[in-house]
């Protein structure tokens, strides 16, 4: 009796080790700690070859400018998460953040002079982008034409009608209430704390001037994730992904379902748009290059199997920190910037093809 | 019984007009015709000889990368690095030629060899460790694209000797020398797909990848094969760019991808693989060429006909949706 219970005892124990092992070794982790891992590496490399006393990689400034570089993507790169665990693709995302920014700008300038309220220009993105995230999301689910070529499609039709309704124009003389990414909510922070020393200070310093986008970024990750895992809404957005036909059969409408993740999507790229726009003093009328990239790359790093079923917000979130990241490891290490994508392309690729030996790790457990 | 099987040949041949006036290539031919119809009648220059083989000239190095990208879309892969191996050749080709010091022609070949074994490295990870090619080709459009960019150091290679503008400026017979190339390359890349086992197998491979596999199909070595093939067909339009605009850039081909893929479904291969044909993708990339031409002579500025595209792209997939469906209820 005493045998079985502590044989069984020990079993629970080895499992729960195990289970603990699976837990630490998912996509969100790997990713922190390559993020640490970089760090550490940069600095080192800061103090050792070039001979700085003090790593600038670490400096407030720029940690601040890492975390803020792709909070728009990050933000972004929640919608295409969902797009993606649903089994869909969405590669308009770019150009609608191009069209929504500059949409936002004029707006702006024009509410301005009207003097009335300048926030309605960060409102009426939002309903814009889910306006077109539902053109999508009809041609899609419900005329059943494949993703891919009705995002293409939208690609080519928004990158066009941009440049040419606006004639490439840039939009200048913004009101300054626009700057919504250069407010710093928390800016008495170290001031609140009595200007403390050390590390302390140093967290303080930096939380201080973390402006709006980088909690923004933060808050609507955490919100999406936890929606995602809990809402009965997220669960069927992955159960259509896992395998459609079982879905529907257990009586989701998965028409319904892809229709309301593409709106869904279409609301983040609005508020991506104006965090995007309203980082800069100009708005340039064209379409950021390689924004679909960054995005989908950040969702598929972040851990969103792109045959759809799995996948997190904050693996998202993380993947596009560590691209940031990556950027400015490159500069303090003095690398030429040219060579920037290309440490990125190895970056992605490294994550993928961790991400796979561990799914098969995980197969061959499950299966053995 | 031999009336029954005369009737049943009638009815094979009746299904077989109407399975080719009802195809996506059908409803293309239809929709090229009229453009072409249409525009004639607005443009003078429009319907010149010089006109249209102008427009061959462009539309080229976008034929070629179809080529594969249709091979590949049929196994029900994708292919989004072609831009960047094309501008990774250019690269490579304008750097062994003037910093390297290799002989012009070494350096066409070794830009040539270095597309191939970049479009394998594609399908060998496909492949072999099973990475989606969606994601691997992801990664490698920022990996190639970031070599070219780390080998560039935005330098700009020009002043190549005068035999090098034969490819991309002069013309062979009275037709663009490079339109030669992708014309036997078409025919030769139609009858293999259509006609050899290879071909077939890759349509095997689109519909039911297991299935192929346990019917003796090398299906690990066919998608390697194409993959490579389609890494040899960007580098060659890389260097047939290069010959026509005379500098190498490290940003050539930006965006490729999506003109090719474009060209590839308006043709009527399915993206999820297991239909297509390259005449589709032929008339795809025609039709494209011909409205970005026409529009732009009509008066139509180069940014409204990227809109009219991709409206294109749509409506044609959404006809043929719905024509498909109707034929599906008649014959049912």
């Amino acid at each position: 009796m005493a045998a079985i219970t502590r044989e069984k005892f020990q079993r629970s124990a080895a499992a729960s080790s195990a289970d603990i092992l699976k837990r630490l070794a998912n996509q969100e982790v790997i990713l922190l700690a390559a993020i640490v891992l970089l760090t550490l590496f940069v600095s080192l490399y800061e103090m050792g070859a070039l001979g700085r006393a003090q790593p600038r990689f670490l400096s407030e400034r720029n940690v601040v400018l890492v975390l803020q570089g792709n909070a728009y993507i990050a933000v972004a790169a929640i919608g295409m998460s969902l797009v993606i665990i649903s089994g869909n693709i969405d590669i308009s995302v770019g150009s609608l953040i191009g069209v929504l920014a500059v949409v936002g700008g004029n707006l702006a300038v024009w509410l301005d002079k009207n003097s009335l309220p300048v926030w309605i220009a960060w409102i009426a993105p939002l309903f814009l982008g889910g306006l077109a995230g539902a053109v999508n999301g009809f041609l899609v689910a419900y005329l059943r034409i494949p993703a891919i070529v009705v995002t293409l499609g939208m690609l080519s039709i928004l990158k066009g009608g941009l440049i040419s309704v606006t004639g490439g124009e840039w939009i200048k003389d913004l009101p300054t209430s626009y700057f919504l990414s250069q407010q710093r909510p928390l800016s008495g922070l170290p001031e609140m704390l009595g200007n403390p020393e050390g590390f302390l200070g140093y967290l303080a310093s930096v939380i201080g001037q973390l402006p709006v986008p980088v909690y923004a970024m933060f808050i609507l990750t955490i919100a999406a994730a936890l929606w995602m895992k809990y809402s009965a809404f997220g669960r069927s957005v992955y159960a259509v992904g896992g395998n459609a036909e079982a879905a529907r059969l257990s009586g989701l409408s998965t028409q319904s379902i892809v229709f309301r993740v593409f709106i869904i999507n279409g609301v983040f790229v609005g508020i991506a748009s104006v965090l995007f726009a309203t980082q800069l003093s100009i708005i340039q009328s064209t379409v950021p290059a390689g924004v679909e990239l960054l995005i989908i790359t950040s969702a598929v790093v972040g851990g969103v199997s792109i045959l759809g079923g799995t996948g997190t917000a904050v693996g998202a979130m993380l993947a596009a920190i560590l691209l940031s990241a990556i950027t400015a490891a490159l500069l303090f290490m003095n690398v030429s910037p040219y060579w920037t994508k290309a440490f990125q392309g190895v970056l992605i690729l490294i994550t993928v093809l961790a991400d796979i030996v561990r799914r098969r790790r995980q197969a061959r457990q499950i299966s053995g | 019984m031999t009336v029954i099987e005369a009737s049943s040949q009638a009815l094979s041949l009746n299904q077989r007009i109407r399975a080719l006036v009802f195809s996506q290539e059908g409803v293309l031919l239809l929709i090229t015709i009229v453009a072409v119809a249409a525009l004639s009648a607005l443009s003078e220059p429009f319907r010149s000889v010089e006109n249209f083989l102008n427009q061959g000239r462009l539309l080229t190095e976008i034929g070629l990368v179809a080529l594969p990208m249709t091979y590949i879309i049929i196994t029900g892969g994708i292919d989004l690095s072609v831009g960047s191996i094309f501008g990774l050749t250019a690269v490579i080709l304008g750097y062994t030629w003037q910093n390297l010091g290799f002989p012009l022609e070494l350096a066409i070949i070794t830009s040539l060899i270095v597309a191939t074994i970049a479009g394998f490295i594609n399908g060998w990870f496909i492949v072999r460790v099973g990475v989606p090619p969606l994601i691997m080709t992801l990664a490698t459009l920022a990996l190639y694209r970031g070599l070219a960019e780390g080998i560039a150091q935005a330098r700009s290679a020009r002043g190549y000797p005068d035999w090098f503008y034969q490819l991309g400026q002069r013309d062979l017979l009275g037709v663009p020398t490079q339109l030669w190339i992708l014309i036997v390359a078409a025919i030769i890349a139609a009858i293999i797909l259509a006609r050899t086992p290879f071909g077939r197998s890759l349509y095997a491979i689109g519909n039911n990848e297991t299935a192929a596999r346990f019917s003796g199909i090398p299906v690990g070595r066919n998608k390697m094969l194409i993959y490579a093939f389609s890494g040899l067909m960007a580098g060659l339009a890389g260097y047939i760019f290069v010959s026509r605009v005379s500098t190498t850039r490290s940003d050539m081909g930006t965006g490729l991808e999506l003109d090719v893929i474009a060209a590839v479904v308006l043709g009527g291969t399915s993206i999820f693989g297991g239909t297509g044909s390259v005449p589709g993708t032929i008339i795809g990339v025609i039709l494209i060429q011909l409205l970005k031409n026409g529009l732009s002579l009509t008066g139509v500025t180069g940014d409204s006909t990227i809109v009219v595209i991709g409206t294109v792209l749509i409506l044609s997939i959404l006809v043929n949706n719905f024509i498909q469906r109707r034929s599906g209820r008649m014959s049912s």
